[in-house]
């Protein structure tokens, strides 16, 4: 079991989220940097779709009852085992042992895994905190117990390296399905700042507003992870793991990959780039 | 029918109405069970239906699948709902529609509904059927909280608040079931396709 002496402003349990529940409006929901969560589970010795901790830029603290192996990935950050700074990414925490993640200095997301997993209950076929749709478990408060599940005897997988965290990102984007609304050049012709307003629903962008090429409303629209929707404000909104399953503005184009956004920070610079 | 290309993996299938949108939405997750599609997610809007999650070549294959029109179609299950027209705007939709309350009603109970879609909240649905010409506006500003079980118009549509939530639409009544529930083996009530009738208590 693990007690949180200090939950942070937003750590989640996430796995690889609910897929296929979205005609019932439903978010997939799930990690936001799924390769760093498979990195901490890889290193832990837990299977792919393991459930773990997410923290928010000011990291966590945790208390293990009992002996556990840990690895964090994700945002860089200082981990502390029982306020000693550790070296690696694994680390064997005796009984009693506090685990401390600290401050991120780079990126914004820790993904902490515990050899065994953060055994919550499941619920739609996963342990994933949605916080749009308020399902899942909660987000994690001062004084929380967690259960751990049962280590399941390791896993072969390679762990390899962290994905760069960069002060500046270019997102590749297929344009489409509704890009005929848009002069679509401006998309690609200037920077874009990540607003401090994103979250998991969304990463807001802040720049020279898209303009559009035609007036009037969407009738609402299923819509997909990394979907760029740009609102009557010309400002895109990339959707995130949280996104909700349908939406009434339309959609510019599609992120191929949206982990950088997971570790970008408010004021980040983005470029898009035309995958076509 | 046009197909549009929504990132690597998913298609967008526009339709000319709610009815085809149904249509296709049926004739895909039959396809799906049968095995004859991949998608990890066929997700109904207003006016088109997304297959999120499917291999390439899937929209080669789309162009040669007609689904059944409406008549000839297996219809959808059908939900009774419970219901008790106490709302706070029912009065409002009274004069929008302008007729009396209890021709307001009898209009709600009287017309055949169907989940057109889900969104906004899980379990969410947009229930189509009743008249362009009864399309109410939204309220001018969302109530902070609506209670659970609210039955609610807005833009020509019908729905059920699943849980408590901010809400700008109009409140014409309650229903005591349970709209959405994670631990039912079926979540939700009305998924899809399902035909509801309000039945008044």
């Amino acid at each position: 079991m693990i007690t949180v002496l200090r939950a942070g402003p937003l750590t989640t349990v996430q796995d690889l989220g609910r897929p296929g529940y979205a005609h019932l409006g439903v978010p997939r929901s799930g990690a936001l940097d799924i390769p760093a969560l498979r990195r901490a589970n890889r290193l832990a010795g837990n299977p792919d779709g393991t459930a773990a901790l997410e923290t928010t830029l000011m990291g966590c603290r945790l208390r293990f009852e009992a002996p556990a192996t840990v690895a964090v990935t994700g945002a860089v950050a200082t981990v502390k085992l029982d306020r000693e700074p550790v070296s690696g990414p694994v680390v064997d925490v005796p009984a009693g042992g506090v685990l401390e993640i600290g401050r991120a200095v780079r990126g914004v997301r820790s993904y902490l895994a515990v050899a065994g997993g953060i055994a919550v209950e499941a619920v739609l076929g996963s342990r994933s905190t949605d916080t749009l749709a308020g399902i899942g478990p909660e987000r994690l408060a001062d004084g929380m117990t967690l259960p751990v599940g049962t280590v399941s005897g390791g896993v072969d997988g390679v762990a390899g390296d962290g994905s760069p965290i960069g002060e500046e990102i270019e997102l590749g984007v297929r344009l489409g399905p509704r890009d005929d609304w848009f002069d679509v050049a401006g998309l690609f012709g200037t920077p874009y700042t990540i607003s401090p307003m994103s979250n998991r629903v969304g990463a807001r962008l802040a720049g020279t507003a898209v303009t559009r090429a035609r007036a009037g409303e969407l009738p609402s629209e299923g819509v997909v992870l990394g979907a760029v929707q740009v609102p009557a404000d010309g400002q895109p909104i990339v959707f995130l793991a949280d996104h909700p399953t349908t939406g009434g503005y339309p959609v510019i184009g599609v992120v191929g990959d949206v982990t950088p956004l997971a570790q970008a920070r408010p004021g980040t610079t983005v470029r898009f780039r035309d995958l076509d | 029918m046009k197909v549009r290309r929504v990132g690597a993996s998913a298609l967008l299938i526009e339709c000319p109405d709610a009815t085809r949108v149904e249509d296709w939405r049926a004739e895909l997750w039959r396809r799906r069970e049968t095995g004859e599609l991949e998608a990890v997610d066929i997700v109904p809007g207003a006016r088109t239906v997304l297959l999120d999650g499917v291999p390439t070549g899937t929209e080669e294959r789309l162009a040669g699948w007609e689904p059944a029109p409406g008549g000839t179609r297996d219809p959808g299950p059908l939900v009774e709902v419970p219901a008790t027209f106490d709302g706070a705007d029912l009065p409002d939709v009274a004069e929008i529609w302008q007729v009396s309350v209890e021709e307001a009603v009898k209009r709600l109970v009287e017309t055949p509904l169907t989940v057109a879609f889900c969104g906004f909240a899980p379990g969410f649905a947009y229930l189509r059927g009743l008249p362009e010409a009864w399309s109410v506006p939204r309220l001018p500003a969302p109530r902070p909280r609506v209670p659970a079980g609210s039955i609610a118009l807005a833009a020509g549509y019908a729905g059920i608040y699943p849980t408590a939530s901010p809400g700008g639409w109009r409140l014409v009544g309650h229903t005591p079931l349970t709209i959405f529930e994670v631990r039912r083996e079926q979540p939700a009530l009305l998924t899809p396709g399902t035909r509801v009738k309000l039945v008044q208590q």
